[in-house]
Order: C-alpha cells, then sequence, then structure tokens
C-alpha cells in the first residue's frame, strides 16, 4: 500500500491501515481534512457545518489509544461527514431547509452515525443537500449549490449533493447520503464516485430527517469498493426503535468482495433503460458490459410507468409530510421544492393508490426477471453532470425539466428497493465521469459490490480526487 | 381495457389547482402559480401513465414495502 503524498486523500480503507499501523496519526488525517475542507468549501459549498472540534477530540482519543497499545477498531482515524438530514449531536437537523434550523439540536447523532463512530470514524460535519431531498441537482437556495470538483460550473447531483463534492474534492473519504428514488446515485454518477444505495429496509433509518417513507434509503459514497462494504457491514444491524427496518441478519460484504465474477449472470436492461438518455449514458453501460462479458439484454417491463408510479407516491407521500408547513409558511421553502410540495397536496387517493398497486406488480416482475439473472445494468443518469444554470433536459428530443428528470433510470430501481451499487467510468476522452447503476435481487449486497470490485480491479472503473480548477 | 386516470381532455391543471387551493387553505403567489401548475399537470401526466398498466385488480397495494 502506498499513501498519496497528502495522506489525508487515501481511501478509506488505506487511511484505516496507514493510523493502525502509525504512519500517520489521526490528528494529522483530520488536520489535513479540515485544511482542505478550509481551503475548497468556500468555492464547492460541500459543508453547511463543520464539527472541526469535536474531530480533533475524537482524533486526539484515538491517537491515545494507539499510544497505550490498545487494538483500534476498524475504521480509527477515519474522517466521515454526513448529508445534513442524518442527525448530528448539538445541531438542529436542517435537511436543506430552512424552517428546520428552528428545530432543537439533536440529543444524539443518528443510528447510522453512531455505528461509524463507534468503529473509530471521525466527524467533520453535515453536507449540503437539495432542500428535504426532493432534487437531484445539488442546489440549495439556502446554502447556495453544492458544485461539481471535477468541473465546479456544474452541478454535483442530488439531492446528496455535499455528499458528491466531498469526496470527489477529497475533503473526505467517506460521506453517507440518502437516496429515495436516485440521490446517491446521481451524484456519484455525476461525480465519479462509488455509491451503495442498499435494499429497502436494509439498514436503520433512525435519527434522519425523512423524505418519502415508501423509498428513503440511506447508503455511503466513497472512493473505493471496499469503503463501501467497510462501512456497509458496520452500519447494518437492528435498531428496535425503526418501524420499518427489515428483519435481516447481518451479512458482511467485505469477506465477498475478492470472489469475481464466476457464476454470476449479468444482463443488460433495455427498454426505458435504452430510451432517454444521451450517447454517455449508454457508452458507460456498454463499457461495463463488456468488461463483465453481459451481453444478454434484460426486460424489466413496464419501467416507464414504473417510474411515474414512483414520481406520483413520491409527491402525495412528501407533500404530506409537508402538509401542515407548506399552508402555514410556503415562503420559507425553496421555490425549487416548494411549488412540486404544493401541487403533490393536491392528488387524488385513486391515483396513489394505482401507483401503489402498480409497486407491487413491478416487484414481482422483477423477481420474475432475477430468475434468470443475478446482477442487471443501466445506466445512473442520462448524462453527464449539466452546467449550473441549466433547467431543462433534452431526453428523446422532447425538452424537460431538469431537475426531476435525472432520475430517469434510478427512480424505476428504488421504487421496488433493489440493492444498487453505482460506479464510475471514465470515457475515452471525458473530461467528466458518467455512473453504471449495478443492480441485484433484494438483499444481494454482497452481488453488487463484488462486481463493483471486480470493475475497479480491472479498471475499468475508478474514481478519484479531482484536481479542482483554479 | 382500463379507464384512464383522468379525463385527458377534460383535465385542467390550473383549475384543479385553483380548486385545490381553497380547499386546503393553501397559499400561492401569483409568480408561483405557473409553476405549481405545471407540476401538477406533470403529476396527472405521471399518473396516467402509471395507471395506464393493466394489472389484475386484486394487486396489492404496497404502502408497507418488504422487498
Amino acid at each position: 500500500m502506498s499513501l498519496p503524498l497528502d495522506p489525508s486523500l487515501g481511501t478509506a480503507t488505506e487511511i484505516a491501515a496507514a493510523v493502525r499501523t502509525g504512519q500517520v496519526s489521526a490528528d494529522d488525517i483530520v488536520r489535513l481534512c479540515l485544511e482542505r475542507i478550509a481551503a475548497l468549501n468556500p468555492r464547492l459549498n460541500a459543508f453547511t457545518d463543520v464539527t472541526a472540534a469535536r474531530a480533533l477530540a475524537k482524533a486526539g482519543r484515538i491517537d491515545a489509544a494507539r499510544a497505550r497499545g490498545e487494538t483500534l477498531p476498524p475504521l480509527a482515524g477515519v474522517p466521515y461527514a454526513v448529508k445534513n438530514l442524518f442527525d448530528i449531536e448539538g445541531l438542529p437537523t436542517r435537511a436543506g431547509s430552512k424552517i428546520n434550523r428552528e428545530r432543537a439540536p439533536a440529543e444524539a447523532d443518528s443510528a447510522l452515525g453512531a455505528r461509524l463512530e463507534a468503529a473509530g470514524a471521525i466527524l467533520l460535519g453535515g453536507l449540503n443537500m437539495g432542500e428535504y431531498a426532493y432534487d437531484f441537482t445539488g442546489q440549495n437556495v439556502h446554502d447556495g449549490n453544492a458544485l461539481n470538483p471535477h468541473d465546479p460550473a456544474r452541478m454535483a447531483g442530488g439531492s446528496s449533493g455535499g455528499s458528491g463534492t466531498a469526496v470527489a474534492a477529497g475533503m473526505a473519504p467517506l460521506a453517507l447520503g440518502s437516496d429515495t428514488n436516485g440521490s446517491i446515485r446521481v451524484p456519484s454518477s455525476l461525480c465519479g464516485l462509488f455509491g451503495l444505495k442498499p435494499t429497502f429496509g436494509r439498514l436503520t433509518r433512525h435519527g434522519t430527517y425523512p423524505f418519502v417513507a415508501e423509498f428513503d434509503h440511506l447508503g455511503p459514497m466513497a472512493r473505493a469498493t471496499a469503503d463501501l462494504a467497510l462501512a456497509y457491514d458496520l452500519m447494518q444491524g437492528p435498531e428496535p426503535a425503526d418501524g420499518h427496518l427489515a428483519d435481516r441478519p447481518v451479512e458482511p460484504t467485505v469477506p465477498e468482495l475478492g470472489k469475481g465474477l464466476d457464476g454470476l449472470r449479468i444482463g443488460v436492461l433495455g427498454d426505458h433503460f435504452k430510451r432517454f438518455g444521451h450517447p454517455e449514458a449508454y457508452r458507460g453501460v456498454e463499457t461495463v458490459a463488456a468488461a463483465l462479458g453481459a451481453t444478454e439484454e434484460a426486460i424489466l417491463p413496464q419501467a416507464t410507468a414504473a417510474r411515474a408510479a414512483g414520481f406520483v407516491i413520491t409527491a402525495a407521500t412528501g407533500s404530506s409530510l409537508h402538509f401542515d408547513r407548506i399552508r402555514s409558511r410556503p415562503q420559507d421553502y425553496d421555490p425549487a421544492t416548494r411549488d412540486r410540495f404544493i401541487a403533490g397536496t393536491m392528488i387524488p387517493a385513486p391515483w396513489l393508490i394505482g401507483a401503489q398497486k402498480l409497486r407491487s406488480w413491478y416487484r414481482d416482475r422483477a423477481r420474475e426477471l432475477f430468475e434468470r439473472f443475478d446482477i442487471l445494468l443501466a445506466p445512473a443518469t442520462p448524462c453527464f453532470a449539466p452546467r449550473s444554470e441549466e433547467t431543462t433536459l433534452v431526453l428523446d428530443g422532447v425538452e424537460v425539466p431538469l431537475r426531476p428528470n435525472m432520475g430517469v433510470y434510478t427512480q424505476a430501481i428504488s421504487f421496488i428497493g433493489l440493492p444498487v451499487a453505482t460506479v464510475p467510468v471514465w470515457l475515452e476522452g471525458a473530461v467528466l465521469p458518467i455512473g453504471v447503476q449495478v443492480i441485484a435481487a433484494p438483499w444481494r449486497e454482497d452481488l453488487v459490490l463484488r462486481v463493483s470490485a471486480a470493475l475497479e480491479a480491472a479498471g475499468t472503473c475508478r474514481s478519484f480526487v479531482a484536481e479542482v480548477p483554479a | 381495457m382500463k379507464s384512464p386516470a383522468s379525463d385527458p381532455a377534460a383535465f385542467d391543471a390550473a383549475a384543479h389547482v385553483a380548486h385545490m387551493e381553497k380547499m386546503l387553505g393553501l397559499t400561492i403567489e401569483e409568480a408561483w402559480r405557473p409553476s405549481v401548475v405545471a407540476n401538477m399537470a406533470a403529476i396527472a401526466k405521471a399518473a396516467e401513465l402509471a395507471l395506464s398498466v393493466d394489472i389484475p385488480e386484486d394487486s396489492e397495494p404496497a404502502p408497507v414495502f418488504r422487498p
């Protein structure tokens, strides 16, 4: 293992090993990250809160534990940050909003944050996001826009925009995000990161601010598959306070990562997933498919209608969450979410229930498809990171609003809670990355991470710290 | 053949918004109205598509979902 000149730019796995073996102190790692945040954050808007004192105190405890000869936990000394809808002890959980800043400070970290803390990870702060997570751009009228480190004139993607920006800019090796319709996968695609959206119900949401109960997922974003697996394994487990959590045993993925592709039946999703995209979206999938030797097309029936049903349920449930506030103080919302939340309050019940019925039906079609395939491939986004000022997108020759339509491929998958690893592809000559969704049957995070690791090992997919243009 | 989610010829997003605005006690400033109406029209279009799939009537709705 060779650490970069600046060890804080290593992967989480590399940093943990370097701290464990005493090559670098946790204090040095944290100070380097804080310096980088101070240098880059004013331009890129990744962090909304930096918990520097807390981070330095924790680093000191880790270094002291090592000096006493104690065995360090697996993420000891690894800095991380969380989308600001995760509770952080002592801060109001703003969820990208102005309104939530009036909330009482959180009394404890989120459950997932607490699990990373227990494993020795060090929180650097809260990350920018699209207001109330109703977003695919990373833009926020209250906190400014999270920008793309590979080209700051472009969007980071959202709604976990600050998470994408922070990891791609090297401010932190690991971030937690949430993904309701694509909010981990879209910024992972636009910022060139590995991202994991686990199966719906796999990871506890306790201590996070919700958006859509039916679809909200939490997961990690990083620059290496091994980091996703390590963090994910440590975050699994029961949480009695969480009614949505599935009753599943902890199923570690780290031991599975090196198992390669043998025996995996890999299909390339067609129909919906071969429409709407710009050329780079298809070329990304072709690149990954070629590396995996995947040639067979797989059809998930009615995916376009399924995506539309996800759109309806999101509007209805998300707006119900905000029903009182959107009536009493609409002026305090980001205009980009306000008008969507208002419209979402007006949905006739048969539209919502009809969409919920389609969800069960479509899940059954996916189950049938997984009898023939272990892995399905699809684009993560229809295009490279758009420029910040763009508000529309041309898909299949039709100009559509950009904000809801960056999720055209992701929404059709999270609609039924399938686990997805987003993997970053750099097409020949491209100056921006594009992500590909590696999708498996429910509870098979091990398979998506195995494929992600194989693609990374082969050099087909790679993630690196952006050289932020001056 | 399923009946449509709404009568596409008759569904008037602006009228629906104006009616529901009063029913629900919402405030919509005139500057926002076109955007709210556009969002309502997008939801109606999505519902149209979602409900156009001819699935069995006894399909289980999935408000609490177990994959």
